[in-house]
């Protein structure tokens, strides 16, 4: 059994549960997915398996990843991702469906995905430097301020936080709830905000380290004609 | 978009009566206290209606003991068990947050005989 499956990321919208507290969701439409190579430790050196996001409507491939597709026996995918597999579950071999079955409603997972792209950014946006005050006379907004003394060090030491590029990078987002499990329409709804946009690839696995999943505790009764 | 209304939205939305701002509601809301349920109502006037879907809400202000509450409920919430309306008023606005600044006989409204659909 494989450890994650790869997703897109339809929208965001809340669920309301039976006691009538509601969830801020995100809906992601996962799968179905193909096993396109399984790799393994005597010939990759490590453990996983490559699957392929089959699409409605499938964009046309070049002729080398087509041939990597045909040693699977499936139709070739665009979007593809490397998986871990579970230990010790069953076997899987290249051609292999896989769908969100693999998860169960109140399981635990990460998600994996590239965050939005922001652009060049300050360092209060980017670093959530305080920055000074807008009125009152100061002459300090938004500017990092000082990155090295004259002296001593004479120089800026590296990593020191700047402006830049933000947003745009893979970002892992862990011990998401699953909430709802639609296998019908391959949907799974995460409880939370999952990295990216709408459209955004996204992998969806299982939780490397799971928190424990914490059960509402029920109000005591309250004792009447006591004030 | 339509996948989350179409699939995930739909399923969720309850009917409640046709109501609109200015009409005086009973909100009977599903309470839990411990392991026992009972129904406890809320009435007032309708002041916001708020569009959205699954998101949808609206507001009733009530004055109880010369203090006003206000409280906002989720229109398609499983708690709210059902909402009688008690009269309407004529209205001309659809909200109707200046009646916060009103008291006493200056927050009455012209009641209007509504056809039941």
């Amino acid at each position: 059994m494989v450890n994650g499956i790869i997703g897109k990321k339809v929208g965001m919208t809340q669920v309301f549960g039976a006691d009538g507290v509601v969830a801020p969701v995100t809906v992601l439409k996962a799968g179905p997915c193909v096993i396109a190579q399984v790799k393994t430790a005597g010939t990759d050196g490590y453990e996983s398996v490559q699957l392929g996001l089959v699409e409605a409507k499938p964009k046309k491939e070049n002729k080398p990843s087509q041939g990597h597709f045909k040693k699977a026996g499936v139709p070739a995918t665009r979007v593809r991702r490397e998986v871990t597999l579970k230990a010790g579950g069953d076997a899987v071999k290249a051609g292999d469906q896989v769908n969100a079955s693999i998860f169960a409603e109140g399981e635990r997972v990460d998600v994996i995905g590239t965050s939005r792209g922001k652009g060049f950014q300050g360092v209060v946006k980017r670093h959530h430097f305080a920055g000074g005050r807008m009125s009152h006379g100061s002459m300090f907004h938004r500017a990092p301020g000082s990155i090295g003394a004259s002296s001593y060090p004479s120089r800026v030491v590296k990593g020191m936080r700047m402006g830049g590029h933000m947003g745009n990078k893979q970002i892992t987002v862990r011990n998401l709830k699953i909430v709802r499990i639609d296998l019908e329409n391959n949907l799974v709804l995460i409880e939370g905000s999952v990295p990216g946009g709408p459209n955004a690839v996204v992998v969806i696995r299982k939780a490397i380290a799971a928190k424990p999943i914490r059960i509402a505790q029920v109000e005591p009764v309250k004792k009447k004609g006591k004030k | 978009m339509t996948a989350i209304e179409e699939l995930v939205e739909k399923s969720q939305l309850t009917t409640k009566p046709d109501m609109k701002s200015g009409d005086t509601v009973r909100v009977h809301v599903k309470v839990r206290e411990g392991d026992k349920e009972r129904i406890q109502i809320f009435e007032g006037i309708v002041i916001g209606m708020h569009r959205g879907g699954i998101r949808a809400s609206f507001t009733v202000r009530k004055v109880s003991f010369g203090q006003g509450v206000e409280r906002i409920f989720p229109l398609h919430s499983p708690t709210i068990a059902k909402v009688d309306i008690v009269r309407s008023a004529q209205v001309r606005r659809a909200k109707l947050y200046f009646l916060r600044n009103l008291k006493g006989k200056a927050a009455r409204m012209k009641e209007t005989k509504r056809t039941t659909t």
